[in-house]
């Protein structure tokens, strides 16, 4: 019965300052359309608030969308505050403008995947129910 | 880290907001687990004032429910929000955009968001909604609101969740007809025309008060409170205190003036609904395990058996199978 499904829940947020949300806009609704729940919660995210509302909301997973230069500090503050919150069981995965030389340090500090420009979108929704299946 | 209902259910009570989440992730994915939950629970329920918000899509709920949560922490009430939105019957899947509108509440710690997909439940809310609102509750909140999905004429199921209801309209959604047919219209026990600082704000107000006027049997009258009207403009932040005003004189009038009337019904109401899904549940399991079924769907396609009669017959089906059971 679809009422007891258990769907995997994503928080899609933009951290920082930049006004595009675009993109974050068009994985959302991928995703719904995905059979995922997703939400989603505007422009201009403070890591305290992206941390905050996956804890209420419980979510599998977060992405984050940002294409103002400043992943390199807001995107593992984000997951230095879910670990220090105890929530280490949510995928953590990035979308935007970033450089291929950062890719291995947000990894290194837990991003599960960076999605650049031109990432079909089934290659997001693959990557998520195959990773996710391993949290919880 | 996985922790037993029992551990989750202790420190929700203390007001954990980890174990609030995960209790209402757990009631949503599971109807048996989420009773497990309610009658752990149970006894730390019925303190919080439960408030449903309901009204078309694009009048302006959420930004309504922003404003008047962040009025309520003023006043030092703490305030729990759950705000319901759609599933797509197609694919499954949902876009929970409420939150957008409450962002500056997300990091008080007096306040707890969730947002919840309908997951195919019709009537405005979702199967669990009850259930979150209850866990809020035993966590301690002093408010409750909850956001139903735009809601047209027959969403009415808020009724039975919640204790005062705000009907949020605006001026320029449709002519003095909408505001007569039923539905909606027969729930609010406020009724508040948003986006006041439009035109023909005036002339809505002054047509909801006429509907409410002529109305004289219709709900309210059995507690014989009289739906007010007021005029809000959420985004402008103007009118919510007296908003505020009116919803809490609704539950003093609840409180004092009606109580036992009103809280016996609601009771009984639960009641009522628990053993209904519960008899469903029971008529379901049985004549799925019992080979009749097939056949009889058979008969009533093949036009040989009215569905009455088939319900009938499964009943009969059943209270045999009690009474040889006893």
């Amino acid at each position: 019965m679809s009422s007891t499904e258990r769907k995997i829940k994503v928080l899609i947020a933009k951290p920082g300052l930049d006004g595009h949300d675009r993109g974050a806009k068009v994985v959302a609704r991928a995703l719904r359309d995905a059979g995922m729940e997703v939400i989603y919660t505007g422009l201009r995210q403070t890591p305290e608030q992206i941390v905050e509302t996956a804890i209420q909301e419980d979510v599998d997973v977060v992405g984050l969308s940002i294409l103002s230069g400043a992943h390199m500090t807001l995107l593992p503050r984000v997951v230095q505050l879910l670990r220090e919150k105890g929530m280490n069981d949510v995928l953590v995965i990035a979308g935007g403008i970033i450089p291929t030389d950062d890719v291995p340090k947000l990894k290194e500090a837990g991003i599960a995947e960076v999605f650049g420009p031109g990432t079909p979108l089934k290659t997001i929704i693959k990557f998520i129910k195959k990773n996710v299946k391993k949290k919880r | 880290m996985k922790q037993s209902i029992e551990e989750l259910v202790q420190k929700l009570i203390e007001g954990d907001k980890f174990a609030t989440a995960r209790l209402i992730s757990l009631a949503e994915n599971d109807p048996k687990v989420a009773q497990k939950i309610i009658s752990l629970i149970f006894p730390y329920t019925g303190k919080a004032h439960v408030i449903g918000v309901t009204g078309p899509p694009g009048s302006g709920k959420s930004t309504l429910v922003y404003r008047l949560a962040k009025e309520w922490r003023k006043r030092g009430k703490t305030v729990g929000i759950v705000a319901v939105d759609p599933t797509s019957p197609f694919t499954g899947g949902a876009l929970l955009g409420d939150r957008i509108r409450m962002q500056e509440l997300t990091c008080d710690g007096g306040c707890f968001i969730r947002s919840m997909a309908t997951r195919g439940t019709l009537g405005g809310l979702a199967r669990a909604t009850k259930d979150a609102v209850r866990i809020l509750d035993a966590a301690g909140k002093d408010i409750v609101i909850v956001e139903t999905v735009g809601a047209g004429q027959s969403e009415v199921s808020i009724v039975k969740l919640a204790h005062t209801i705000l009907v949020v309209l605006c001026p320029g959604l449709g002519d003095e007809i909408q505001i007569l047919k039923a539905g909606i219209m027969e729930i609010g026990d406020i009724f508040v025309v948003n986006k006041a600082d439009r035109e023909n704000a005036d002339e809505t107000a002054m047509q909801i008060e006429d509907m409410l006027n002529m109305a004289s049997t219709i709900r309210f009258d059995e507690t014989g409170w009289i739906p007010p009207v007021v005029k809000t403009s959420a985004i402008h932040d103007m009118g919510i205190s007296e908003l505020i005003d009116r919803i809490e004189e609704h539950w003093r009038f609840l409180n004092e003036v009606n109580r036992n009337v009103y809280f016996r019904k609601r009771v009984e109401q639960d009641v009522i609904e628990a053993l209904r899904s519960k008899i469903e549940q029971m008529a379901l399991n049985h004549i799925m395990k019992n080979g009749e079924y097939d056949e009889l769907i058979k008969r009533v396609a093949n036009k040989e058996v009215d569905p009455y009669t088939a319900a009938d017959i499964i009943l009969n089906s059943i209270l045999h199978r009690e009474e040889e059971n006893e």
